[in-house]
């Protein structure tokens, strides 16, 4: 592995976890008593914290360091939950967000940026003033209070009568043999040491290396006693660098002069004799002769002989019964984390390249079920058709890894919306409902801009500010509902707000007043409302920074137009907007079903078909004055494939009529030949073609040529326009 | 890629015969040479569009050369082929098929045997010319490829479509 992809796992990782963090904040918000939220919190800056520690990103280090101790804190209630702290805490979130991006794309010894250690000490004052006066006052309780996980901080004048004459804090170090598996170097954490102090006497213990025979390289044989001269006499300091191994090896911490019983009670729980330990430690001057008499002087050193008692379990799992220990850790991990490990991270170009061969699978299968036909051999049928509803099974499956659920994508507003919604001094509630519907990945990642829009003009032009709301008899808070669900064949996804509506008057007017309408004409509320998709247009009166330029809304409309999607609007003026944004559920296979035209093939998405009836003489039965027939009494209008693509007369005269619906429309399209149903690869058309209205991509048949697919909404409109346009 | 940059690419140009003249295209942009197959018309685009091509699976759209230079359209016959140029545009590349009645053959032409292109009097519009090649005290036009098969241009169909027609079958 190289660093550049080490690097990008360690960013996607941070991304992740602060993703996280954003959303355990807003929960903490809503409901400060939450201290679930509090601890993933926490875990989240400490695996960050982590993680940069072994890329040596020092001031993410230092400043997820510092956040962490404040975090802690905070679950030792030693502060209030406030909208404040939760902000000044988002702060924090968007600082290591910086700080990451800084070090993920910083050249090699790029000096970090002045502003940004600056910035982190501006947090840490705005942090400060939350954990009631101070640091100072807080250090004070912390002893007071005397946690077992955070034995006090031992002094040097209050060195124990028993204690041992080294000044130097020793560390006794037991690697899992596992430990190079799990993806930990083992000397990244002794040179780490290095940071906190200096190591005066460092011993490797080797007695648990095998014959040379039995060596494995990949295990880790080696144990370390080390002297480490520290500049702190807080343990914590010194535990944290070891913080990423608490799993994979034992490690025993011992402050200066620390009694020597406490030496004793280790080396009984160390693998070595009593004798080679202390031989050990006699040749590395950590233990003197005379320290070592005093061990039968008995004395109580309760409290830290009480944290030695706390890791031994760990010395059971790590060393002696290794093989249980995989067997327990996820038992030891919170459900959340648990989760993340039913998830692989794929690579997108591997899913496409596996989506591309499926596709290419369909196309063989199809291939080979036609001289099956034509062979008229049953058997060779059979075969085929088992075949093919293996492959169904296999598309379907293979498209389902790419479907991954809004909901995460719905939730990254809230952070938006609460920002914006300050900014603005607005009162706004974000409810969020289908956040379970799926749809394609490459859609998810296409529909972010234009939903961030759509949001931005909700909170900034729809809402109205809590007193106008009030005078207007609304509650004061504002709402925004992201909705999706699915819909014949197609993903639904509304924005709506309870706010001032659209000012149809206005719209149009300003309409009229760009040239983009005709007073004398009629249009209809939806005519109206789609002006505000033309380029550069606004009817806000002022800019803010947020929207108000006309930028914006074209932008929406193209967007979700190259997904091959529709946007919809209604309103009513003083209640409500509703944006629905209409997409195909998927960008790779259809089903479809094919038609012939003239001598052309189509195909026409299959969920769009409701029917196909079979009429003679249409022009016959078409109602007086238009391409309009009745169809069990229903007024259906048609299209004429045929004449509308200028394709050949084949001068059939049964025609067949396929009754389409998409959203609340019905529409009815004149074709040659019905050839029935079958599963279509989307190939894209190229970029020649982006501006054929009606026509999506195509798709090979089984014979190797190349059917159009039809895009029926934009199609009709297409025809609508050449009518009347 | 600009015409500069084209200069100091290798000499070598492809030589093709659509209707009665002859032109030559820079080899560096030709991918392969297929024989002329079943082409799928696409409606409601310009005239010069045949439409698509299944290249080994994947749908290449296909350009006749004679009606892109508005010249008289011959009959398919045995010689006409489909020349898979490649394209890029946004940094991504794009093959286009390219329908002429001939391959004829490969000629060197180094830059110095490269005059700039006449003011008028050539059959296509001077911006599609980007050199005249002397080969054998011959002149021979050679090809401005990203302009006649600038896709941002053969894209905008409306343009296309209002100033000339619709395509009609291809037959």
């Amino acid at each position: 592995m190289n660093l550049e992809s080490i690097k990008q796992t360690f960013l996607l990782e941070s991304e992740e976890l602060l993703a996280g963090m954003e959303e355990y904040l807003l929960q903490l918000e809503k409901d400060p008593g939450n201290e679930e939220a509090i601890h993933a919190i926490f875990r989240a800056v400490h695996t960050i914290k982590g993680s940069s520690g072994m890329f040596g990103y020092d001031n993410i280090v230092h400043f997820t360091h510092t956040l962490e101790t404040m975090m802690d804190r905070l679950r030792q209630k030693e502060a209030v939950v406030t909208p404040d702290l939760i902000a000044t805490l988002l702060k924090c979130h968007d600082h290591i967000e910086t700080l990451v991006e800084f070090d993920t794309t910083a050249e090699e010894g790029q000096a970090v940026p002045e502003e940004y250690s600056q910035r982190g000490q501006e947090l840490f004052s705005e942090l400060s003033v939350f954990f009631q006066g101070g640091k100072q006052s807080v250090t004070v309780k912390k002893e007071e209070s005397a946690k077992p996980t955070q034995p006090k901080t031992v002094e040097p004048l209050q060195r124990p009568t028993n204690g041992i004459q080294s000044p130097y804090w020793h560390i006794s170090l037991r690697f899992a043999h596992s430990v190079l598996a799990d993806g930990l170097d083992p000397f990244s954490f002794i040179h780490y040491l290095k940071k906190i102090g200096s190591i005066k006497n460092l011993y490797p213990v080797h007695d648990s290396l095998p014959d040379a025979d039995l060596f494995n390289p990949e295990i880790f044989y080696l144990g370390f006693e080390i002297d480490l001269d520290a500049q702190t006499d807080d343990e914590q300091t010194v535990r944290s660098v070891f913080e990423f191994l608490e799993e994979d090896a034992t490690i025993h911490i011992f402050p200066p002069h620390s009694a020597s019983t406490l030496y004793e009670k280790v080396f009984q729980k160390l693998p070595e004799s009593r004798e080679r330990l202390t031989g050990i430690l006699m040749k590395m001057g950590t233990l003197v002769p005379a320290d070592l008499e005093q061990t039968s002087s008995d004395s109580p050193a309760v409290a830290d002989a009480g944290d030695v008692e706390e890791t031994e379990p760990k010395i059971k799992q790590s060393t002696k019964d290794h093989p249980e220990k995989k067997k327990e850790v996820p038992a030891k991990t919170s459900g959340k984390e648990e989760q993340s490990k039913k998830f692989i991270r794929i690579e997108a170009a591997k899913l496409d390249l596996l989506i591309n061969l499926v596709g290419e699978l369909v196309i063989t299968e199809a291939n080979i079920s036609q001289i099956a036909k034509r062979e008229n051999s049953t058997a060779m049928l059979e075969a085929a058709s088992a075949m093919d509803r293996l492959i169904e099974e296999l598309r379907d499956n293979v498209m389902n890894i790419r479907m991954v659920q809004i909901g995460e994508t719905f939730r990254k507003f809230e952070r938006i919306v609460r920002d914006i919604s300050r900014d603005l001094k607005k009162e706004v509630e974000l409810l969020i409902k289908g956040g379970e519907t799926e749809l394609d990945k490459n859609l998810i990642d296409n529909i972010n801009d234009p939903l961030m829009h759509l949001i931005r003009n909700s909170l900034d032009h729809g809402l109205e500010d809590p007193e106008d709301r009030e005078a207007a008899g609304k509650p004061r808070k504002g709402t925004i509902l992201l909705n999706a669900f699915h819909d014949t064949g197609s993903i639904v996804i509304e924005i709506s707000d309870d706010g001032k509506g659209l000012g149809k008057d206005k719209i149009l007017a300003k309409a009229v007043e760009r040239g983009l309408a005709n007073k004398a004409q009629y249009y209809s509320d939806s005519d109206i409302y789609h002006f505000i998709f033309e380029p550069g247009f606004s009817t806000a009166e002022k800019l803010t920074n947020i929207s108000g330029r006309g930028v914006g809304m074209d932008v929406v409309r193209r967007n979700i137009e190259a997904l091959r999607g529709t946007v919809d609007i209604d309103s009513t003026e003083g209640k409500n907007t509703i944006i629905s944004i209409r997409l195909p559920l998927t960008l790779a296979i259809i089903d479809g079903f094919i038609v012939t035209v003239g001598d052309a093939k189509y195909v026409i998405p299959l969920d769009m078909v409701t029917e196909a009836v079979e009429v003679k003489d249409i022009e016959k039965n078409s109602e007086r004055g238009g391409n309009f027939i009745s169809l069990r009494g229903e007024l259906l209008p048609y299209l004429r494939l045929n004449t509308f693509f200028r394709e050949k007369n084949m001068g059939s005269e049964r025609e067949n009529v396929i009754v389409v619906t998409y959203g609340q429309q019905k529409a009815g399209l004149v074709v040659d030949d019905l050839l029935g149903e079958s599963q279509t690869v989307i190939k894209p058309l190229g970029k020649i073609f982006d501006q054929l209205h009606g026509i999506s991509g195509a798709t090979i048949m089984g014979n190797g040529d190349v059917a159009l697919i039809l895009d029926i909404p934009r199609l009709i409109e297409h025809a609508i326009n050449q009518q009347y346009g | 890629m600009d015409s500069e940059m084209y200069q100091q690419e290798e000499s070598q140009y492809l030589t093709l015969k659509v209707n009665q003249d002859y032109f030559a295209i820079n080899i560096l942009v030709v991918k392969e040479i297929i024989e002329y197959g079943k082409i799928t018309r696409v409606p409601m685009t310009p005239h010069f569009i045949k439409g698509v091509y299944n290249l080994r699976g994947h749908v290449v759209p296909v350009i006749s050369l004679a009606s892109r230079f508005a010249l008289p359209i011959q009959k398919i016959t045995k010689l006409t082929c489909i020349v898979i140029v490649e394209q890029e545009v946004e940094k991504e590349k794009h093959s286009i098929g390219v329908i002429v009645d001939e391959v004829d053959e490969v000629l060197n032409i180094p830059p110095e045997q490269i005059e700039p292109p006449p003011t008028f009097g050539a059959k296509i519009r001077p911006e599609y010319i980007r050199g005249m090649g002397k080969v054998n005290k011959r002149f021979i036009i050679l090809l401005n490829v990203p302009k006649v098969l600038d896709i941002i241009d053969l894209s905008n169909f409306k343009k296309h479509l209002t100033l000339g027609h619709e395509g009609d079958r291809a037959e």
